[in-house]
């Protein structure tokens, strides 16, 4: 068993944890306060490379593994996680079910820029009415002629309004329920396409969340992801790979919890002591440390699983499972840690403790996740 | 244009410890970069590459380790790293490393340009540049803010002073340090960051270089390290500004008299 990074994989990691140390840092507090999705890191995110790692350089990629990418999400995500989820929701959920269901033509048009960075995709699958029950979907496809008609709905979409590529869920046949759900790429300007309201947040308030509505969408026959009524597979099979990413970018706001705990621990002095030497301090950081390590170890192989091109479903759902439990539990103890300060915005703590939470929500609920898990264990 | 940038692998820290005893820097435990204006040197060098044309080459003396540091010029764009790595390299002061690198730089052929950074964050002595101009009998140029080559191959170069600047016309060949101020240096790309890992680094050692071995290493180093400290923060000294001498003389009156000083 190898539990060591590659050389390749502990350079992508050095190179990007540059980058968010460097770039990504600037003006974090008041991009989080003032709810500023920037543009412009995700712009430099794709003149790096970062929306490329794990795609083949035929498509503008760098031809990494899986593994990087998650790596590169953990290392963003340390600094900040909206930033982190940006890269992921255009990556695992836009670009890689194109890339894995695309015919050659859609690669052409949409996978390259999307890989290369020089646009940003996005994901819609989640309506009003049909959340976890994703087979409720309400959002119509009639074919006329050679396009179909999109009417219909999504909420709580990340990167919306940005993104200039989307998948896009909608049934085409409502009488055979979830093998009625057909996808699509739809593009950014297409008539009839709108965005309502941006949505304020708990947390992750440098990512952006928008609904998404179709009203009369012509969307070209040619643009079909898969067939008719490959929807909910590509869905599923799209939301497993999303979900290695956002156990990342709990793991990545669970480790900076951690290491602000640590830190400040041994600065900050009560009874003329520094309070890490205090046994209910010290636990209390063995336990973090100790849940950090196992996640980043169920994620890592997550992720190795995919790279093997071996099943990963389950493991992918213990490990976001998993990695957003303790992100949520580590991020309330370095609260706690922090005492009265840590509940200020003066320190990066609270951020990380109201970030944590919706990343036991999307990608699918943890109940979900174990449904997931326990469908496998009783299968 | 085939140019050659000099680069050190340097503790990441600007307070280095001292070991008491050997009045050397202590390199445990502290994580290596590549000094910062070498960087600002490598991407000089890269700017003057995509005008012009050619190849950019790095080159550094140290221990094994210092590879890292290469690669990652190698990420920021580089064609060539190059290594020297010897025992016998060893203990150098400035002059015996400019006569190192001077010889690899030899070793490596044509150059049209040498392009160093102003100093090194953890010695501090700007003095390694200049020597290898002078062991390679080549014109320099310290301290550039901004770097210019025209098609002839004029070459116009302002000098960053604390006053001001000096612009200087000259010719290649030349070696040329840099400041910071003259670019801001790029991030390595995800591509560029794994083709570098996969690129071979030469090594090059005492035996692969023409170089008299009394001239290198400890041995060839004139400079003896007696103690190294930390040298007491001066205050900075205040200027006082006046319509007239009379008022000049009068606030600096005031002046010592709040200090107590008169």
């Amino acid at each position: 068993m190898q539990f060591q990074l590659s050389e390749e994989q502990k350079m992508v990691q050095k190179m990007v944890r540059d980058f968010a140390t460097k770039e990504v840092a600037k003006g974090l507090a008041e991009r989080d306060e003032h709810e500023v999705f920037s543009r412009e890191l995700t712009n430099q995110m794709g003149e790096l490379g970062l929306m490329g790692i794990c795609f083949p350089e035929e498509y503008g990629g760098a031809d990494g593994d899986v593994l990087s990418y998650i790596l590169a999400i953990e290392e963003l995500s340390k600094v900040d996680d909206g930033l982190g989820i940006t890269l992921s929701a255009s990556v695992s959920l836009c670009a890689w079910p194109i890339f894995a269901y695309g015919n050659d033509a859609q690669k052409k048009k949409y996978l390259l820029d999307l890989v290369e960075g020089t646009k940003l995709g996005a994901f819609g699958l989640t309506e009003p009415n049909a959340g976890t029950d994703a087979a409720s979907q309400q959002t119509v496809a009639v074919l006329e002629g050679d396009h179909y008609v999109l009417n219909g709905s999504k909420i709580f979409i990340t990167n919306a309004g940005e993104a200039e590529t989307y998948i896009v869920f909608a049934m085409t046949d409502k009488s055979k329920g979830t093998k009625g759900i057909s996808a699509f790429i739809v593009e950014k300007d297409t008539p009839g396409f709108t965005f309502g309201k941006k949505e304020h947040k708990l947390g992750i308030n440098t990512s952006i969340t928008m609904e998404l509505i179709f009203q009369d969408v012509k969307v070209p026959k040619e643009n079909m992801l898969g067939k008719e009524g490959d929807g909910f597979k590509i869905a599923m099979s799209t939301l497993d790979g999303g979900r290695i990413g956002v156990a990342a970018q709990a793991l990545g706001i669970a480790q900076a919890a951690l290491d602000h705990a640590v830190k400040y621990s041994k600065e900050r002095t009560q009874f003329g002591k520094p309070i890490a030497v205090n046994q209910a301090i010290g636990f209390m950081l063995a336990d973090m440390a100790t849940k950090v390590d196992a996640a980043r170890l169920l994620i890592y192989r997550a992720a190795w699983l995919k790279d093997q091109g071996q099943p990963y479903s389950k493991e992918a759902a213990m490990a976001k499972m998993y990695a957003s439990d303790i992100a949520m539990e580590v991020t309330v103890d370095a609260v706690q840690i922090f005492g009265g300060y840590g509940y200020t915005r003066e320190y990066p703590v609270e951020r990380l403790m109201r970030n944590a939470k919706i990343t036991q929500i999307y990608e699918g609920t943890n109940q979900v996740q174990r449904m997931v898990i326990s469908g496998a264990v009783l299968k | 244009m085939d140019i050659i940038v000099c680069i050190k692998q340097v503790p990441d820290t600007t307070e280095v410890k001292i070991d008491p005893v050997t009045n050397t820097l202590i390199r445990q435990g502290v994580p290596s970069i590549v000094n910062p204006f070498d960087k600002n040197a490598l991407e000089a060098a890269l700017q003057l590459k995509e005008q012009h044309g050619g190849k950019v080459t790095v080159l550094s003396m140290g221990p094994p380790q210092a590879k890292d540091a290469l690669k990652e010029c190698l990420a920021m764009g580089a064609d060539e790293a190059v290594l020297m790595s010897d025992r016998a390299f060893g203990g150098a002061d400035t002059l015996a490393t400019s006569r190192t690198l001077a010889a690899g730089i030899r070793k490596l052929g044509h150059y049209d340009l040498l392009i160093c950074g102003k100093q090194a964050i953890d010695g501090d002595t700007a003095q390694v540049g200049p020597e290898i101009a002078e062991a390679l009998d080549i014109p320099q140029v310290t301290y550039a803010a901004k770097l210019e080559i025209s098609g002839d191959s004029k070459v116009r170069i302002e000098r960053e002073h604390e006053e001001g600047y000096e612009v200087v016309e000259t010719t290649l060949p030349l070696m040329v340090t840099v400041v910071k101020s003259i670019n801001e240096p790029r991030l390595p790309t995800v591509k560029g960051t794994m083709k570098a890992n996969r690129k071979e680094i030469p090594m090059l050692t005492a035996a692969d270089i023409d170089v008299d071995l009394d001239s290198i290493g400890l041995k060839g180093s004139p400079t003896q390290v007696h103690r190294i400290f930390t040298p007491k923060q001066r205050v900075q000294g205040q200027l006082i500004q006046a319509d007239s001498p009379r008022e000049a003389v009068a606030q600096l009156m005031n002046k010592l008299a709040e200090a107590k000083l008169i």
